[in-house]
């Protein structure tokens, strides 16, 4: 009988996705995919989490978790699991949800809707819940000496190395984004940077006058904020202050990485966490809002369920369907950087065991929500507005009459004067080419928030509102990992020379920011100097590296199932697994050896280097030195990819190994440890 | 306890472990019943060293 309401919750979503799947040739609601998705995953987490941690992790509530049996009040504290629900979601929450969905939106909504939907079901939230648990098994212990103590130290050292790699790729990519949503936008500009001496404030306050107040100093903050969206508009208009604050990309790239390399070296208390109060609060306000936005609006689907980019070839990143989708669209679907999230905090608060899934799996089907309201947000603007923000102005040209030209004769019609009246609209110069997503986000924000609130009077201001909410998280994400590398390589170099460590003297933390900043850096640079626009180049490389480090963590979950003795169940997480490594090998195969030089690095590479030698200069570079440049960034990018293939193919032969060895055993061999019982209270 | 107010003690309580601040009461109640001997930190010292913690390790607690 309790299995009713459930049977009708997935008759509904099936429902809904068989309109999805079937409407051809007319608008439907976003709604269906809203509800689709929220039926599935509501009667996923009531079967499958439940099937996963009765019968595959046999969780044991009265077993203690660390909180208990290492409480310290500090690190360890029992936590109520809608606290901890909160902590873990506003911890794996970022761009990468937001941003991949809108990109992916360039071949209609239903790819992207179902990948969303099946990926976080049978990959993404298994990935987060099985490392929760084995996290949480072994004192809370971090991803990297998880994988040192199933698998073995040459195995542990790999996986270090690759999720150093994947946190450079990562910050490139999300400092890019900053860029190409900032330049030649004074209002933006202002807004952010104003956050700058807010911050500095907000710090002086919990410093000095009322220290530990985060809820007032947040409201402070947050009252800073809306004045800066609200005077931004004078600013941007005013003659003398708005030059000041119009930078060209490659200013605002210098900007960045000299902004990270100070920001990482200042003492926390000053800015960091100040910015971090405001970008996570703003970031869970904004998240809601959309929610409640969308619902209310109940917004037609503009975007056409499949575009003629399936088959590759489009404007905001190139290759086909399979396997580039499922790389596109990482964070949301599964995201391989959340095994370092739930391998590092929330292990050690776990009140029960009977929590892991609420926790694990549930803030992942939360985040996998996040990215179904983004792809919404994309697939509700006119197609031809998504296109002109998202095709690079090598294709585009830079006037609205260039740009709706070439759109239209993409297949989305639009005129010059809608793209001119829209950027009016929004309060911006233009909106041609705004590639990255955050800009096409912000406008459907836009669209979305002033149909509920203030109306088309009020976009201009919930545009900056939305990139403002963007740009801050990303930045402090920026910081907090320029930080977070920082570490990583200490205990990285730390291997082989040991006073390299944390906390033994300050140069080394001085030489591993300045080596880490100069990393993301040198990506950033050429993000911004490509004339394709970057992300173009750089997402899929990010795409490629986070979805190889879910294959790690998930082949780890395997291991730890193995050694268990669970084999039976190990279908959990080969499935996934085998789904990730064919999608990412095969990717990075191709962007390593593809001969379509918009797909293949090296032939890219020897496409431009042929004509160098041959004397000529190919578009889009104007000059030799920019074709040299083109060549060597080409090559270190295929570089990078033949790197991540190895992570791969290695601890994939650990993998291997270890499950067979744990095959010839007769008993569990899982370094867990040993069980505790909750003492009586 | 009534039911708004426990809505808001568990909000408050989610917003603060957001940014990294686990509640002083569980510190100062395990401090008293595990370490009655050690003085425990401060409420305000109890804070730094949690903002200090949050972003001083390779986890660094943030997400794509």
């Amino acid at each position: 009988m309790k299995h009713i309401p459930w049977i009708i919750l997935a008759l509904i979503g099936a429902a809904c996705l068989a309109v999805l799947a079937t409407v051809r040739g007319e608008q439907i609601n976003a709604l269906w995919i809203v509800v689709a998705a929220v039926s599935t995953f509501l009667v996923a987490y009531r079967y499958y989490a439940l099937f996963i941690a009765r019968y595959v992790m046999k969780l044991d509530g009265r077993r203690a978790t660390p909180a208990h049996y290492r409480a310290d009040g500090m690190d360890y504290v029992p936590t109520d699991r809608r606290v901890l629900f909160g902590h873990h979601f506003a911890a794996i929450a970022g761009a990468g949800p937001l941003v991949g969905p809108v990109l992916a939106a360039q071949m209609g909504y239903l790819p992207g809707t179902l990948w969303i939907i099946a990926g976080v079901v049978v990959a993404g939230a298994v990935q987060d819940f099985m490392v929760l648990f084995i996290s949480m098994r072994r004192d809370g212990k971090s991803l990297g000496e998880l994988v040192r103590m199933e698998m073995g130290a040459v195995a542990g050292t790999i996986a270090l190395a690759g999720a150093f790699l994947i946190m450079v790729i990562i910050l490139a990519v999300l400092a890019l984004i900053v860029v190409r949503a900032l330049a030649e936008s004074p209002w933006g500009m202002f807004t952010v940077a104003a956050t700058i001496p807010l911050a500095l404030m907000m710090g002086a306050y919990t410093r000095w006058i009322r220290p530990g107040r985060v809820g007032e100093v947040s409201i402070l903050g947050f009252v800073g904020l809306i004045a800066a969206i609200v005077y931004g508009q004078a600013v941007a208009a005013s003659p003398f202050w708005g030059p000041l604050f119009t930078f060209t990309p490659e200013q605002l790239c210098w900007i960045l990485i000299g902004y990270g390399a100070l920001a990482s070296l200042l003492p926390v208390w000053l800015l960091l966490a100040p910015r971090d109060y405001l970008s996570t609060f703003l970031k869970i306000g904004a998240i809601s809002a959309l929610a409640v936005g969308i619902v209310v609006m109940a917004p037609p689907l503009r975007m056409p369920p499949l575009t003629q980019f399936i088959g590759g070839g489009g404007p905001a990143w190139s290759g086909g369907l399979f396997p580039f989708l499922f790389i596109t669209i990482a964070c949301g679907a599964v995201s391989g950087f959340h095994a370092l999230i739930a391998s590092g905090t929330t292990p050690k608060l776990i009140a029960t065991e009977t929590d892991a899934p609420f926790i694990g799996y549930g803030a992942m089907l939360m985040e996998a929500f996040v990215a179904i309201m983004a792809l919404v947000g994309a697939s509700i603007l006119d197609p031809g507005i998504y296109f002109a923000m998202n095709s690079p102005a090598a294709v585009l040209g830079t006037d609205p009459v260039s740009a709706a030209h070439a759109v239209t004769a993409m297949g989305f019609p639009v005129s010059a004067d809608l793209l001119v009246e829209t950027a009016r609209d929004v309060g911006e110069h233009t909106i041609v080419s705004r590639t990255g997503g955050a800009p096409t986000l912000a406008v459907a924000m836009a669209e979305i928030f002033s149909h509920v609130a203030g109306g088309s009077a009020m976009k201009a201001f919930w545009y900056h509102f939305a990139i403002l909410f963007e740009a801050l998280f990303i930045l402090t994400a920026v910081d907090a990992g320029t930080r977070a590398g920082r570490f990583m390589l200490q205990d990285l170099i730390g291997l082989a020379v040991p006073s390299f460590r944390a906390g033994t003297s300050f140069l080394p933390g001085v030489v591993a920011t300045g080596l880490c900043v100069a990393s993301w850096g040198f990506f950033l640079y050429q993000g911004v100097t490509d004339p394709l626009g970057g992300v173009n180049t750089l997402w899929p490389v990010f795409g490629i590296s986070n979805q190889m480090l879910a294959a790690v963590a998930l082949m780890l979950s395997t291991v730890v199932l193995f050694r268990m003795k669970q084999q039976r169940f190990a279908w959990v997480t080969v499935v996934p697994t085998v789904w990730l490594l064919i999608c990412t090998l095969s990717a990075g195969t191709l962007k390593l050896l593809s001969s379509d030089p918009t797909v293949g690095f090296l032939a890219h590479a020897r496409k431009f280097s042929d004509a160098v030698s041959a004397g000529q200069v190919l578009a889009p570079a104007k000059s030799m030195e920019q074709m040299e440049a083109i060549v060597f960034n080409d090559r270190v990018d295929a570089g990078l990819c033949a790197l991540f293939l190895f992570v791969v193919i290695s601890l994939m032969g650990f993998t291997v190994r270890t499950c067979l060895a744990a095959l010839r055993e007769d008993r569990p061999t899982v370094n867990e440890m040993p069980a505790q019982m909750v003492p009586a209270e | 306890m009534s039911l708004v107010r426990r809505i808001l003690t568990i909000g408050r309580e989610t917003a603060r472990l957001m940014v990294g601040q686990p509640p002083y009461e569980v510190y100062l109640a395990h401090m008293a019943k595990h370490h009655p001997d050690a003085t425990p930190l401060n409420r305000v010292e109890f804070f730094r060293n949690r903002e200090n913690a949050r972003f001083s390790g390779a986890g660094g607690g943030k997400c794509c």
